[in-house]
C-alpha cells in the first residue's frame, strides 16, 4: 500500500432525492403533514367551544371567522386533514396486524386513502352547505 | 440480595431489553395505537355533531354542545386527540431537531401546548354543560 490516492468522490448513502417519488411515499408525508396541521387546528376547536360558552357576542366573532373565505378554506383544509389522517391511521392499524404490506396492497391502500379522503370531504361539505341553506 | 446488586448482575442486554433507543419501551407506541383506535369512532361522532351545528345560533349551539351525550363525546374526543397529538408531535420533533437543548425545550413546549389546548377546550364544554 505505497501509493495512497485521495479518496474518490463516491456517492454517500442515498438520500430522498435519489428515489423516485411514489404514492405510498407521498401518503406517508401527507399523514405527517395532516397530523401536524390537525395539531394546530385543535386551537380552532378550543376557540369554537369557548366562543359558544362565552355568549352571543363571542360566538358571532367565531361565526364571522368561520364564514369568511379564509376561515372556510382553513375549515375545509381541517376537514380534509381530519379525514385523511383518520383513514391513514386505519391503514397504519391494518399494517400493524401484518396485513396489507404487499406491493399491490400498499398501492391500493394509498390510493384508497387519498380518493376516500377527498370524496368524503367534498360529500361532507355538500351536505353541510345544503343543510345550513347554502353559502351565506 | 439488595436491589442494587440485582441491577449489577443484569447483563447489558437485560437492562435494555424492551426499552429500546427511547429508553421508555413501547409505551408511546402502544398509547399512540390506543388513542388512534379511540379517535376513529369519536371523530366520526364529532364530525356529525359539527355538521348538525352548522348555521345554528349561539343559543342552539350552546344547548346542543352542553347536552350530556354531546358533551361527554366532546370531552372524550379532546382527551384522546390531545394525548395522540402529544406523542405524534414528539415524534416529529425527535425526527427533525437534533440539538439536545432545542429538542428538550420543544418537547416540553409540546406537552404544555397539548395540555393547555385540551384543558381550554374542556373548560368550554364544562361551562356549557354546567351553565356557569
Amino acid at each position: 500500500m505505497a501509493e495512497t490516492k485521495a479518496p474518490a468522490a463516491r456517492p454517500l448513502s442515498p438520500h430522498l432525492q435519489i428515489y423516485r417519488l411514489t404514492l405510498t411515499m407521498m401518503m406517508s408525508i401527507a399523514h405527517r403533514i395532516t397530523g401536524a396541521g390537525l395539531y394546530f387546528g385543535t386551537l380552532l376547536l378550543a376557540w369554537w367551544f369557548l366562543a359558544a360558552a362565552s355568549g352571543p357576542t363571542g360566538y358571532a366573532k367565531f361565526e364571522w371567522f368561520a364564514g369568511s373565505i379564509i376561515g372556510r378554506l382553513i375549515l375545509f383544509g381541517y376537514t380534509w386533514a381530519l379525514i385523511h389522517h383518520m383513514l391513514g391511521g386505519v391503514r397504519h392499524l391494518i399494517w400493524d396486524t401484518g396485513r396489507g404490506l404487499g406491493p399491490g396492497e400498499r398501492e391500493w391502500l394509498a390510493a384508497a386513502n387519498l380518493v376516500g379522503s377527498i370524496a368524503m370531504t367534498i360529500l361532507l361539505w355538500v351536505v353541510g352547505l345544503l343543510t345550513m341553506g347554502g353559502p351565506r | 440480595m439488595s436491589e442494587t446488586s440485582l441491577k449489577h448482575i443484569q447483563t447489558p442486554l437485560g437492562r435494555v431489553r424492551g426499552h429500546g433507543a427511547a429508553h421508555s419501551g413501547t409505551g408511546h407506541f402502544w398509547r399512540q395505537r390506543l388513542t388512534a383506535v379511540a379517535n376513529i369512532p369519536l371523530t366520526i361522532a364529532v364530525v356529525i355533531i359539527m355538521v348538525m351545528l352548522l348555521g345554528r345560533n349561539q343559543a342552539a349551539a350552546a344547548q346542543i354542545l352542553g347536552s350530556p351525550l354531546v358533551a361527554i363525546i366532546m370531552l372524550l374526543f379532546i382527551t384522546s386527540i390531545c394525548a395522540h397529538m402529544r406523542i405524534g408531535m414528539q415524534v416529529i420533533i425527535e425526527d427533525y431537531v437534533h440539538d439536545e437543548i432545542a429538542k428538550f425545550i420543544l418537547i416540553m413546549g409540546n406537552t404544555f401546548f397539548t395540555i393547555a389546548v385540551g384543558l381550554a377546550a374542556a373548560y368550554g364544554i364544562f361551562k356549557l354543560s354546567f351553565g356557569v
